[in-house]
C-alpha cells in the first residue's frame, strides 16, 4: 500500500521521505489531555518548567482526541473506565501512540483486584511501558525518548 | 500605568535564570533515599547474600517478587548457609518500589539503587532475572558458584566483611 506499492522502490527518496516523515512526527506529538490518578501528577509536573515537555513538542494538551498523536494512560485503569479509555483511544486520528505510564496502566500494578484492568494493553496496543509508582518525570520522559526512538524506526512500507 | 506595572513583572523575571533540567541531558543529583531499580548484592568473597528465604516476596504488598530456593554444597555454593535463590525475578512493572523487600531482608541482599531508566516495549522485557539483578562479582573474587572448603560458610549469615 501506499507510496512503494504506486511507484515501486525508490531507494533513497523513501528513506529520505521515512526520515523528514518521522521528523515531523517526532518534532510534534501532541498528547492528549488526560490523567486518572496519581500518575497525572507527575504528568502534570513533568509539563511544568523543570522538565519541560515543551523542550520534545508537546506543549500543548489537546483537549479532544481528534487533534492528539500520543495518549498518555496516566493512572488505573478501571474497568468502569476502560470503555471510555477504548472511546478516548478509537477517536485518535492515525498515526498515534499510546504510552502506558507507571505500574498501574502498565499491569494493575498493587491493584490486583476486580475493579481495576490488569493492564491497559487488555484493550488498546501499547508501544512503551514505563514502571514506576508513579514515575518520576525522569522515568516519563525516558519513556518519551524510547517512543521517538521507536516512531523514528518507522518506514513506508510498513504502513498499511 | 497598571500596564507599566504589569510589564515591570514580567522584566523582572527576564533576567532569571532558567529553571528547566535539560533532561537526557544534564539530570538532578537523586537524593540518596531515592529507591529505583534493586540490586542483589554479594560479599567481598563474591558469595551472593541473597538466602533464597523469600521474606522480600512475602512482605511485597504488589506480589511482584517470584523467588525458588535450592541447596547449597560445599562443591557448588552460591551463598552463605543452607540455601539460596535458584530463581530470583522481580516484575519491575508491578514493583511499586516501596522497599519493603529491603526492609525484610535478612540479609541486606536486595537493596534498592538509584537507577531510574526503567521503560519498555513489551511486558517480558520488564520480569528482571536473577543474573540482571545480580551485582558483579567484586575485584580478584570467584562469581558463584564456588568451591569452598567444608565447613567454612555453615551459618546464613557469616562471620565477614559486609560491603553494600
Amino acid at each position: 500500500m501506499g507510496v512503494t506499492s504506486k511507484l515501486g522502490n525508490l531507494g533513497v527518496v523513501t528513506t529520505t521521505l521515512d526520515t523528514a516523515i518521522n521528523w515531523g512526527r517526532t518534532g510534534a506529538m501532541w498528547p492528549l489531555l488526560f490523567g486518572l490518578a496519581c500518575c497525572a501528577i507527575e504528568y502534570m509536573s513533568t509539563q511544568a518548567s523543570n522538565y519541560d515537555l515543551s523542550r520534545f513538542g508537546m506543549e500543548l494538551n489537546r483537549a479532544t482526541p481528534r487533534q492528539a498523536d500520543l495518549l498518555i494512560v496516566s493512572g488505573r485503569v478501571t474497568r468502569k473506565m476502560a470503555p471510555v479509555v477504548r472511546q478516548l483511544y478509537d477517536q485518535m486520528a492515525s498515526p498515534k501512540w499510546v504510552i502506558s505510564m507507571g505500574d498501574c496502566a502498565s499491569c494493575g500494578g498493587v491493584y490486583n483486584n476486580y475493579a481495576v484492568v490488569q493492564g491497559v494493553d487488555e484493550i488498546i496496543p501499547v508501544d512503551v511501558y514505563v514502571a514506576g509508582c508513579p514515575p518520576r518525570p525522569e522515568q516519563l520522559l525516558d519513556g518519551i525518548v524510547m517512543l521517538h526512538e521507536k516512531v523514528r524506526r518507522e518506514t513506508i512500507k510498513e504502513w498499511a | 500605568m497598571n500596564v507599566l506595572r504589569g510589564f515591570a513583572t514580567t522584566f523582572k523575571h527576564i533576567l532569571e535564570e532558567p529553571v528547566t533540567i535539560q533532561y537526557p541531558e544534564q539530570s538532578i543529583e537523586f537524593q540518596e533515599r531515592y529507591k529505583g531499580r534493586h540490586e542483589l548484592h554479594r560479599y567481598e568473597n563474591g558469595l551472593e547474600k541473597c538466602i533464597g528465604c523469600a521474606l522480600c516476596a512475602a512482605a511485597c504488598p504488589a506480589d511482584a517478587i517470584w523467588v525458588e530456593a535450592a541447596e547449597n554444597t560445599d562443591e557448588v555454593r552460591f551463598s552463605p548457609g543452607e540455601r539460596y535463590a535458584k530463581t530470583y525475578e522481580i516484575n519491575m512493572m508491578r514493583c511499586i518500589y516501596c522497599g519493603y523487600c529491603e526492609d525484610a531482608c535478612p540479609t541486606e541482599a536486595i537493596v534498592l539503587g538509584h537507577e531510574h531508566r526503567l521503560s519498555f516495549t513489551s511486558r517480558s522485557e520488564a520480569i528482571f532475572t536473577k543474573d540482571v539483578l545480580l551485582v558483579e562479582a567484586p575485584e580478584g573474587t570467584q562469581a558463584t558458584p564456588q568451591r569452598v572448603r567444608p565447613g567454612t560458610f555453615d551459618r546464613s549469615i557469616p562471620d565477614m566483611e559486609d560491603p553494600l
